[in-house]
């Protein structure tokens, strides 16, 4: 009967459900809400809640990790820096054949280009940009801005001395500004206020008619508006004279500026254009090469249109070529010569030495978290101070003492040389090498191969070995079957802490290495705080990064990071 | 020189500042400089007696000159320049102002006149290597060795060509981690005449010449990286000689007594100096401005003398320089610009070095790697 009576029931409740659900959709909560949802909604706050406590670290990670990394990984390609500061020649530069030296066209480009950057002082910038990759190039630079003035010096001389009104800033003025930008400025120059003056504004169709005047005359204004203390105002100041070379080309060019027809206030313009029109073709041409050379006579070689050409592009490999001892050059990417290759044997030391330390450490420090974990608690406490205690002194002190140790003068030299061991013209150089920075370095990385030993030890219950031991196993076999097994998860949390910790070591080889013990990450220092190359900096981190990052996949791949204990 | 009357002529310094400087003034400054006997000689000369001036003023020292290239670049980009005036040597100052993050000065607008009426500009003179750089002082790179060695039987080294002499000089040298300087002494002493170093230098077979050189102590030499490890090598007796700066060498000589002497043949003259920030805020330059116009006069620069063994960088505080302020020793005798100590001298030319910098050192680099 019972039996019975259960079918029923569960066949009752069945239908029930199913009638439910075919009558009245989704199941309801008690607020009339599909449960599904509001059991979601419950979820995410709760999700919400979780995030929000952990959202201070998250944040703090993003800024102060994340985000630095990703900005050494831009660094380390972008190159906009060119295309910025020689934007016109740039474009000018896409269709040169790199074979024989540049058109008057990008001479003129380039003109445009450098007299906007030195009057924003930037030209500098870009030359010690570009002697990264060609030597030589800062100084032209350099020599440019100074020289800037004389490119187009003779077509300002010739307009003015056809009609000295050229000499003028309102006949610039009313040739080029918008009509609705004179009158703001009117306003503006009329009221003394302490606001800027209004941003310049080129006529409507002069940048048809006159196309590379009416952009040298922008950036000329735009230029002197731009000054940080003192800015100066295009209604007062003559234009540069690269504008006038833009004149020139402009109308040698054949603009047709028979056909303008300018505002009223500027009729007087447009006829002296219209007579500058007629009176260029017997204009005494000025060589702009040859202008540019008596500048630098570098602008009339090569290499500096090619290693302009090359580094064009805003984002470039030529940071991580660099880092790998190649080059980029116009004709591919070529290896550097011999006697400039340092990276490559640098990432190799810094390798090879790494892994020393990492040997050194596991050799010396797993007897000591042996001992450590085996020894009275008393004791063992006693002894982990001493492991500790040099783990909390400055780490210059300890390189400085072994410093004082290990120099050819030092303690143990004197030592050696009279117990009679050395001879005392022969003593041994056991600083500022490969030996100093091995030596130094694995001392101070110690403790972090002992701790996490230490801690795994600790949990490896001696009554193992006893039962090994107890079952016919000698000490070796007892060690090597049972106990050795059971720590090397400790090995490898140690081994992964020391060796990422020692490849970004720099300190300890600066002071110690000498000449053969430095690592790659004290020429990472060098480009950071010395040589300024911040990109070429930031691609060997991104390397040493990447580098790092393959390690612990093998890692994993071969021993499994789950098999890394740190306690 | 009392104090009276070193305030006496430093009130008067700032009557005569332009009324211009008497605008409003910023008064907490941060002055950054290399710390040290440097630090403390610039403290001495310059930013005591301008404090005992202007009491409310408050002078914030970071030492961070070494890095200073760097972390100006880092404070532009990050758009908070935190600092007022760096001291900078001339090759920082010159890539400082390449950079566009340092100020460029009108000399004479902004710095006293020597006390005879010429202007800043012809005073300093060749000295401003730099439209961003106010000069303080010329130092050297030159040589020491210790006096002590026994296996050179009395012989005592009177050219820079010792460096590379391990027959007749042998013994540990000590030279600086970088291509400046080494290169010229190595091409000096491969018999290259003074006047063509450089136009040698910009040939590959010339950079041969100079790395073959090297090559011969290659061996025996420890690179330094900071010119107070050169002086502890050689106090150490770890190296018989080497090079460092005049001034750490003064006081290794002088004031600690080291068994050491000054090689001056061939040193290298440098200069160290003031820029100024790009962009400060306009009570800040003021203040700034108007320390300069005082600090950097013709007393001021004599009196940095007092403290340590550089020279002052402009012509008119030659004649004012006077003796060690503790020691009471005459400084003159000690200065690199004194006549005696002069006789050959190789001028740190800049701009080449500007240039070449970049190739040469990986060169160096490179050399010294392998």
């Amino acid at each position: 009967m019972s039996d019975a009576t259960a079918g029923n029931l569960s066949q009752a409740a069945a239908e029930a459900r199913r009638d439910d659900a075919a009558q009245t959709g989704p199941m309801l909560a008690a607020d009339g809400r599909p449960l599904k949802q509001s059991l979601n909604r419950a979820l995410r706050a709760q999700k919400l809640r979780a995030l929000a406590l952990i959202a201070p670290l998250l944040i703090f990670l993003l800024v102060t990790f994340v985000a630095p990394i990703l900005d050494m990984l831009f660094r380390s390609v972008e190159n906009q820096i060119v295309s910025e500061t020689l934007p016109r020649t740039v474009i000018a530069l896409e269709d040169w054949d790199a074979e024989d030296l540049p058109s008057e066209d990008i001479y003129a480009a380039l003109a445009y280009d450098l007299h906007a950057a030195v009057e924003r002082r930037i030209h500098t910038r870009l030359g010690s940009r570009l002697n990264y990759e060609e030597t030589g190039l800062s100084s032209i630079f350099r020599r440019s801005g100074r020289g800037i003035d004389d490119v187009g010096e003779g077509y300002a001389d010739q307009f003015i001395d056809l009609d000295p009104a050229w000499e003028e800033p309102a006949t610039w003025i009313g040739l080029m500004a918008d009509p609705d930008w004179i009158a703001e400025q009117a306003a503006w120059a009329a009221t003394e206020t302490e606001a800027r003056e209004p941003v310049f504004q080129l006529a409507p169709g002069i940048a048809d008619l006159l196309p590379e005047t009416a952009d040298a005359y922008r950036s000329f204004a735009l230029a002197l508006q731009a000054e940080a203390r003192n800015p100066d105002s295009p209604t007062t100041e003559e234009p540069w004279n690269t504008v006038f070379l833009a004149l020139y080309r402009d109308l040698s060019a054949g603009a047709e500026v028979g056909a303008v027809e300018g505002p009223e206030f500027a009729r007087a313009e447009v006829v002296r254009l219209q007579e500058a029109a007629a009176a260029v073709a017997s204009f005494t041409p000025v060589d702009l090469r040859a202008t540019f050379a008596d500048i630098d006579e570098g602008w009339a070689e090569m290499p500096i249109w090619t290693t302009i050409q090359t580094f064009s592009d805003p984002y470039t490999a030529g940071y991580f070529l660099a880092a790998v001892d190649l080059q980029l050059t116009p004709s591919g990417i070529e290896v550097v010569e011999e006697n400039q290759r340092i990276y490559m044997l640098l990432f190799q030391r810094t390798m090879v030495l790494s892994l020393t330390i990492m040997g050194l450490c596991v050799i010396l420090g797993y007897p000591i978290a042996y001992l450590l974990s085996n020894l009275p608690l008393r004791t063992s406490n006693m002894l982990l101070i001493l492991v500790l205690l040099p783990f909390w002194t400055s780490l210059l002190v300890r390189t400085s003492a072994w410093k004082v140790l290990l120099q050819q003068e030092g303690v143990i030299n004197d030592l050696l040389v009279w117990i009679g061991l050395v001879a005392d013209d022969a003593r041994l150089a056991m600083i500022n090498n490969q030996v100093g920075t091995v030596v130094a370095m694995t001392h101070i990385l110690l403790p972090f191969m002992i701790l996490p030993l230490y801690s795994v030890m600790k949990t490896i219950p001696p009554s193992y070995m006893r039962a090994a031991k107890s079952l016919g196993a000698t000490n070796w076999t007892a060690f090597r079957r049972v106990y050795f097994p059971q720590s090397v998860p400790g090995i490898g949390a140690g081994c992964i802490l020391v060796f990422i910790l020692s490849i970004g070591y720099y300190i300890t080889p600066e002071i110690v290495g000498g000449r053969t013990g430095i690592f790659i990450s004290n020429r990472i220092a060098f480009h950071i705080s010395d040589s300024l190359n911040w990109g070429l900096a930031a691609a060997l981190g991104s390397i040493l990064l990447a580098l790092v990052l393959v390690l612990y996949w093998l890692y994993d791949r071969i021993v499994g990071i789950d098999n890394v204990k740190l306690g | 020189m009392t104090l009276k009357s070193l305030l006496k002529t430093g009130a008067a310094a700032m009557l005569l500042a332009p009324a211009a400087h008497a605008q409003e003034m910023a008064d907490t400054v941060t002055f950054v400089s290399w710390g040290g006997a440097y630090q403390a000689s610039q403290i001495n000369a310059y930013t005591d007696p301008y404090q005992a001036a202007n009491p409310d003023v408050t002078i914030v020292w970071d030492e961070s000159s070494p890095e200073a290239v760097a972390r100006m670049r880092a404070m532009f980009e990050a758009n908070n320049v935190t600092w007022d005036l760096v001291d900078v040597v001339a090759a920082d100052a010159i890539r400082l102002c390449d950079e566009g993050l340092a100020m460029e000065v009108d000399h004479d607008e902004i710095l006293a006149p020597a006390p005879d009426g010429t202007p800043a500009s012809e005073d300093f003179g060749d000295l401003i290597v730099s439209d961003c750089f106010i000069p303080q002082i010329v130092y050297s790179t030159t040589n020491g060795y210790r006096t002590d060695v026994a296996a050179w039987e009395g012989r005592t080294p009177d050219s820079v060509c010792a460096l590379f002499d391990t027959e007749n000089f042998p013994g540990t040298r000590t030279l600086e981690r970088r291509p400046i300087n080494n290169l010229e002494w190595a091409l000096l002493c491969d018999g290259v005449a003074q006047e063509d170093i450089y136009d040698v230098l910009e040939t590959e077979e010339g950079i041969d010449r100079a790395f073959a050189m090297l090559d011969r102590i290659k061996e025996d030499t420890l690179w330094w990286t900071s010119a107070a490890e050169a002086i502890q090598f050689m106090a150490d007796g770890e190296a018989v000689m080497g090079s460092s700066y005049n001034g750490r060498l003064f006081s290794a000589i002088v004031e600690q007594d080291q068994p050491i002497e000054m090689l001056w043949d061939a040193q290298v003259f440098d200069l160290d100096g003031w820029v100024i920030p790009e962009g400060l805020p306009e009570d800040r330059l003021n203040r700034v401005l108007d320390f300069l116009y005082f600090g950097t006069d013709t007393q001021r620069l004599a009196d940095q003398a007092a403290y340590i063994s550089y020279g002052p960088a402009r012509n008119s505080s030659a004649p004012l320089v006077g003796t060690h302020a503790e020691l009471g020793v005459e400084m003159a005798p000690h200065m690199p610009t004194n006549p005696a100590n002069s006789e050959r001298v190789i001028v740190f030319n800049y701009l080449w070095w500007a240039d070449y910098r970049d190739d040469l050192d990986a060169r160096f680099q490179a050399w010294l790697a392998q």
